[in-house]
């Protein structure tokens, strides 16, 4: 054994993290739902249910199916709003050591702008991740994450509404990643997170319906996982802001794919599904991992691709 | 609630495509409530990924073996085989390990000790029941069973609710078993004779809205226990919501079955819009 424990301590933007590993935005509610069964000081940050202006009752149901290694779901963003939000969801961040990074989303330009600002001021959020690419709703969202124009216009209109980290999402519904990936990295995006879900569709053969209301919805789970080893690469290459890799992570030496490729940090989403103690887990197994691999910062692992 | 792995002690087929699935579960018993559920896989549980819910059908405890060891506590479930992730746990034996989350979700209120009370299951719906009518038993009320099912084949554990002091009432779509017909007609039977009586009803949901129906226009007070589809059984996927009274776009009241339920009053659902994604899912959703 090592006289030191080996250090797990990642910074993205100017966040200082205790590890890299955090929850997926909508895959981990407000935090509050999962205080039961793991220790939310434990985590690398904390992400948020997806933000709006005002509440947004999301899609109708059923809006989850599962698929093979994967799951598809059409949640449609359903969330209490933010001025909710900072009333009765930000008391338990203040009792947090961990960094709480809030996703928000808008319908319109002007309605990005309204939720950064509502933002700017709350000291229990450390971060914001602006969604611009949910697959499942008909404004907003992958409107602006699909269109470089679009997604530089919207960065640069949060950029300006607040001096907070400002981590931009991305999705991989596109011909090229790269190609936003620098738009908004241009327009003051401060880290990039890649991967939001892929759009899918399933079918149930008796029916002959989609099994999902909304017919199609966004793929996630190990399923997606090498297309998002691919596209964080990708982005890792074309921009020099850290990058937070997302997709499919349900083990550590799944995360240990995306870091090694050059992530700064990573997500885990559908894995927190399966087991609500699968975060504690993978941080414990990158600890591991770094004393036998005999190294003594996680840092030593990022980037250490070696084609 | 508790998130473990843990070993099963029994699993059998007990009418065709139902089975029952007796789960060590220490330290469970005490802190499971009538009408709450739990999420379950086999460990190493590819293909299927997400754990599948599952109301509780009974809790239990073995007697200790041996001198010095302790009493091993249990969990029942009862399931019908409707998919993929319900076949999987059909083929697991005594000895596998499965992966548990539970127990789950508000239960039923027992309501007032004393008043009749009317069980009302639609096939796998009757899993939730059996502790609550032990529970209502115990607390001193009378308690009539109706179960329905579509033939003989899926009308389950008769027999261990008449042991436990419950009266039963059967009914079949095809006369197999019991009355011919829906289990809504014994229901109206009931209701006329004792009209202060407090419904509790869990099935398909095409049952359920007869009997929400039913039970407005006779001004009878009713709990449904739903069924959903679920990915994580503790609020945060959102997955499993079903509409409150009063929703709409610009008001949304979607409520997650998972948290918010499975168990709710009649009244607090609104029925004219009900989208729960229970069709065709038996066992497999609670």
């Amino acid at each position: 054994m090592p006289a030191t424990r080996p250090s797990l301590a990642v910074e993205i933007a100017g966040l200082k993290l205790q590890n890299p590993v955090m929850p997926a935005s909508g895959t981990f509610g407000y935090g509050e739902e999962y205080a039961p069964y793991l220790d939310l000081n434990r985590l690398g940050a904390l992400v948020t249910k997806g933000l709006s202006l005002n509440p947004k009752a999301g899609n109708p149901t059923p809006r989850i199916a599962e698929t093979t290694s994967g799951m598809l779901n059409a949640i449609g963003l359903q969330n209490v709003g933010v001025s909710e939000f900072i009333q009765g969801k930000t008391p338990l961040y203040r009792q947090l050591t961990t960094p709480v990074i809030a996703n928000f989303f808008g319908n319109t330009l002007e309605e990005y702008g309204e939720v950064a600002r509502r933002l700017a001021d709350i000291p229990e959020i450390a971060a914001v991740e602006l969604n611009i690419s949910c697959p499942n709703v008909k404004q907003g969202g992958i409107v602006f994450g699909t269109e470089p124009t679009a997604a530089a216009q919207v960065v640069t209109l949060v950029r300006k509404a607040l001096q907070k980290p400002l981590i931009v999402k991305l999705t991989p519904n596109v011909t090229d990643i790269t190609v936003i990936a620098r738009a908004v990295e241009e327009a003051g995006a401060d880290a990039i997170s890649c991967i939001n879900t892929l759009t899918g569709m399933a079918i149930d053969v008796k029916s002959r319906k989609a099994k999902i209301a909304n017919r199609t919805g966004g793929l996630s789970g190990p399923a997606i996982r090498p297309v998002a080893v691919r596209m964080t690469y990708q982005v890792v290459q074309a921009v020099k802001i850290p990058v937070i890799g997302i997709g499919g992570i349900m083990c550590a030496r799944d995360a240990l794919e995306f870091l090694i490729v050059g992530a700064r940090a990573v997500q885990v989403g559908t894995a927190n599904f399966i087991d609500p103690g699968v975060m504690m887990t993978i941080i414990d197994d990158l600890e591991q991992f770094l004393v036998d691999e005999g190294l003594t910062d996680i840092n030593q692992v990022i980037g250490s691709f070696t084609g | 609630m508790k998130n473990y792995a843990t070993i099963i002690l029994s699993n059998q087929e007990i009418s065709p495509a139902y089975f029952r699935m007796r789960i060590l579960t220490p330290g469970f018993a005490a802190v499971a409530a009538p009408g709450q559920f739990v999420m379950v896989r086999p460990e190493l549980g590819l293909p299927t990924m997400l754990r599948r819910p599952f109301g509780i059908f009974r809790t239990g405890c073995l007697p200790a073996e041996c001198e010095g060891l302790p009493p091993r506590e249990y969990m029942e479930i009862l399931y019908k085989v409707v998919g993929e992730g319900t076949r999987i746990l059909s083929e697991l034996h005594q000895g596998d390990r499965v992966e548990l989350l539970g127990p789950l979700g508000n239960g039923f209120d027992l309501g007032a000790p004393g008043r009749e009370k009317l069980l009302v299951g639609g096939g796998i719906g009757l899993v939730p029941l059996f502790m609550l009518g032990e529970a209502l038993l115990a607390q001193g009320s009378r308690v009539r069973l109706l179960m329905g099912g579509r033939t003989r084949d899926d009308i389950l554990a008769l027999t261990e609710f008449e042991r436990s002091g419950v009266e039963t009432y059967v009914s079949t779509d095809d006369g197999s078993f019991g009355e011919a017909g829906l289990v809504t007609k014994v229901l109206e039977r009931k209701l006329r004779k004792y009209p202060d009586a407090e419904v509790y009803a869990c099935g398909p949901m095409p049952m359920l809205r007869a009997v929400a129906d039913l039970c407005a226009s006779l001004r009878a007070d009713l709990q449904v226990s739903l069924e959903a589809h679920m990915a994580c059984g503790v609020g945060a996927c959102l997955g499993c919501v079903v509409k409150g009274v009063g929703h709409s776009e610009a008001t949304p009241r979607y409520l997650c079955t998972c948290k918010a339920g499975p168990v709710f009053a009649a009244a607090a659902l609104d029925w004219e819009r009900a989208t729960v994604a229970s069709d065709g899912c038996g066992g497999e959703c609670k």
